[in-house]
């Protein structure tokens, strides 16, 4: 019998392809919406955390107090020997030093007197000594808009926009004026390599990029580091994962009578970022919540139609003798099937389409050129293990569910009502 | 052979609701048919044939009185024991003919033998016996759309027999059908009753039916006003 009624699901168009198109259709935009909110949530943090926050970030407590003015004369010292110790206890994630500096950029003219000059911000990273991790995640090779990356000690980048109103281009000079870690007054001559765009006016604004040990040299801080940060494998922020090793590492290395001990931050204490996480898991939750019901009484319509179209043949079943328990069961049967079906389906395609916008993501760089936050040029879907299973809420039971209220109307009508409707 | 009763009704009434009201489509109605019977219900649209013939067939219930089929009281089966009624000892053939558009004129017919549960060597047997009652055997593989109407009567008829049901219910069977195709499957179906014994019962108003009825009730407003033997006309 099941084989029999399962021949005709198969050949009635009507009642298998066309549902499993419209549970499809439905399972793989609440598969890919799920992806998309999630990936450009999550955008905004993991561009925050390439550039400026990390996954975790390690200062001295003295630092951290006043970060927002850059104090390198509480930066972290001996550097090197925490990276050793990070990079041995908690081997698998990606840890960099960085220096933040700020000062004036000075463009001399032949006869070297200042021909242009401007505030600058500076980010030191490691760009040369052959680990490219600090210049992907800045995502330094897509950014560069004239000359190329640096190649060797005292090379720097320069915003394009920065670039463009100190008149400088790739292979000329500049100044920089700022003070050392002692409180000195530091100067330093770095030639230009190439220009960037960052696609925030934050950054376009006034950015030079070094690498690490010309900011040592530049700003006397040998073997000092305003931060180390971290990032967590994967490429994406946990925060239980993040919390739990921030708790370990300050038990182990922070004390908290030394303002100078080094302390780790989560991304989630950065900042303003506390809130932004909450927001946005907040914020896509709701969209998604939304879209899946929406969806949910689309497809549970599709379930109550389909269902009701056949009224007619449920008349001529129950007059062969089917029992209605049987006829519904069957009924449910089916919009099982066709839910699995379509919500697999759907499930696949929506994956397909939010790996392609996860890998190659899609481009907003128009809307971003005034933006004074740092914020992606580029959107990106992120599959988590939601996208997975969340199609199945929409796809299988709101099917189900709309075959089951469509096949209580077999019990509560007359079984020669049912059958008029079969000679209608 | 007629003298074995299959159907007794006594004192049949059926009320329907209409607004706050009622309207009564049988009024006491008193009848039995015996098996190999070949009559007909005869009488104007909303004269109550239909729906005497949906209690009898155990698609309906009645309000007041009694309908015994096979001696099971109608009005006192369960959904699942009417259904039990229904499959094992009716037939049913329809206006519209009512084929699975989706299944062959063989598996249409080997429908009401899945729900038997007979196995598929039986099954095999019984419809290709029953597509040779109709002279539907050439066409077994051909879906219901492909078939003229007198064709799809045929299968409906041979859906109804394959089972070989005591009784056969046919409502309007040939409204649909035109003169030739009507006097084919009625032939089929006195050939039916004739050599499988089957009692037939019609609901009908087309004279080229009653012509071939052995007995004729005419129902007016929902009471017998005729009950009679008839003389095959045809």
């Amino acid at each position: 019998m099941i084989r029999f009624l399962f021949k005709g699901l198969m050949r009635d168009s009507q009642r298998s392809l066309l549902p499993v198109i419209i549970v499809a259709a439905g399972v793989m935009l609440t598969v890919f919406l799920q992806a998309w909110l999630t990936g450009v949530m999550q955008e905004g943090i993991e561009f925050n955390a390439r550039f400026n926050t990390g996954h975790l970030k390690i200062m001295t407590a003295a630092y951290a107090r006043d970060k927002d003015q850059i104090p390198n004369d509480l930066a972290i010292t001996r550097a090197m020997e925490l990276m050793d110790s990070l990079k041995r206890d908690y081997p698998g994630i990606g840890w960099a030093q960085r220096i933040r500096f700020g000062g004036l950029l000075d463009v001399s003219d032949t006869s070297g007197e200042t021909r242009a000059q401007g505030p600058v911000f500076g980010l030191a990273i490691d760009l040369l000594s052959g680990n490219k991790d600090e210049i992907s995640r800045m995502q330094l090779e897509s950014s560069l808009k004239k000359g190329h990356l640096p190649r060797k000690a005292g090379e720097i980048l320069i915003s394009e926009e920065f670039a463009g109103k100190l008149k400088v281009h790739p292979g000329d000079q500049v100044t920089l004026i700022g003070s050392s870690m002692n409180g000195a007054m530091a100067m330093y001559n770095f030639r230009i390599a190439g220009t960037v765009v960052f696609g925030t006016s934050a950054m376009d604004r006034g950015t030079i990029i070094t690498d690490i040990r010309d900011a040592q040299l530049a700003i006397d801080m040998d073997d000092a580091a305003s931060e180390i940060v971290g990032y967590l494998a994967g490429g994406f922020y946990d925060d239980p994962k993040a919390s739990e090793i921030r708790s370990h590492f300050n038990t182990a290395h922070s004390n908290p009578k030394d303002e100078f001990s080094p302390r780790m931050f989560t991304l989630r204490e950065a900042d303003e970022m506390a809130s932004l996480i909450d927001y946005s898991e907040r914020f896509s939750s709701i969209l998604i919540a939304v879209f899946i019901l929406a969806m949910s009484v689309v497809l549970w319509n599709a379930g109550l139609l389909g269902g009701l179209r056949r009224y007619g043949e449920f008349g001529l079943r129950l007059a062969m003798g089917e029992s209605k328990g049987h006829i519904y069961g069957t009924q449910i049967y089916e919009s099982v099937i066709i839910g699995i079906i379509g919500t697999i389906g759907g499930t696949i395609i929506g994956l397909g389409f939010s790996w392609l916008v996860q890998k190659y993501g899609f481009g907003a760089a128009g809307m971003m050129r005034n933006a004074a936050m740092m914020f992606p040029s580029t959107f990106h879907a992120r599959i988590t293990p939601l996208t997975f299973y969340i199609g199945f809420i929409p796809g299988l039971l709101s099917t189900v569910l709309g075959t089951l209220l469509s096949g209580i109307g077999i019990y509560k009508r007359r079984t020669s009502e049912l059958f008029k409707e079969l000679e209608s | 052979m007629e003298n074995s009763q299959i159907i007794k009704i006594t004192e049949l009434v059926k009320d329907f609701p209409v607004g706050t009201g009622s309207f009564r489509a049988l009024d006491h109605i008193n009848l039995s048919f015996g098996k190999g019977e070949f009559a007909g219900l005869v009488g104007p649209s909303g004269s109550g044939k239909t729906t005497l013939l949906n209690i009898m067939g155990s698609l309906d219930t009645p309000s007041q009185g009694e309908v015994k089929v096979l001696d099971f009281n109608v009005g006192e089966l369960s959904a699942r024991e009417s259904a039990t009624l229904r499959k094992s000892k009716l037939g049913f053939i329809f206006q519209s003919y009512n084929l699975l558009p989706v299944y062959t004129v063989y598996e249409n017919v080997e429908f009401p033998l899945l729900l038997l549960e007979f196995t598929a060597q039986e099954r095999k047997k019984m419809v290709l016996d029953a597509l040779e009652w109709v002279g539907l055997t050439p066409k077994m593989k051909s879906k219901p759309n492909m078939l003229s109407g007198g064709e799809c009567q045929r299968v409906a008829i041979a859906r109804a027999m394959v089972k070989k049901p005591m009784i056969v219910l046919a409502d309007e069977p040939t409204a649909n059908l035109d003169a030739e195709n009507s006097h084919h499957i009625l032939r089929t179906m006195e050939k039916l009753n004739r050599e499988l014994n089957t009692s037939f019962l019609f609901a009908t108003h087309d004279e080229k039916v009653i012509s071939y009825l052995k007995r004729r009730i005419v129902l007016a407003d929902g009471k017998v006003e005729i009950d009679e033997k008839t003389a095959i006309t045809k």
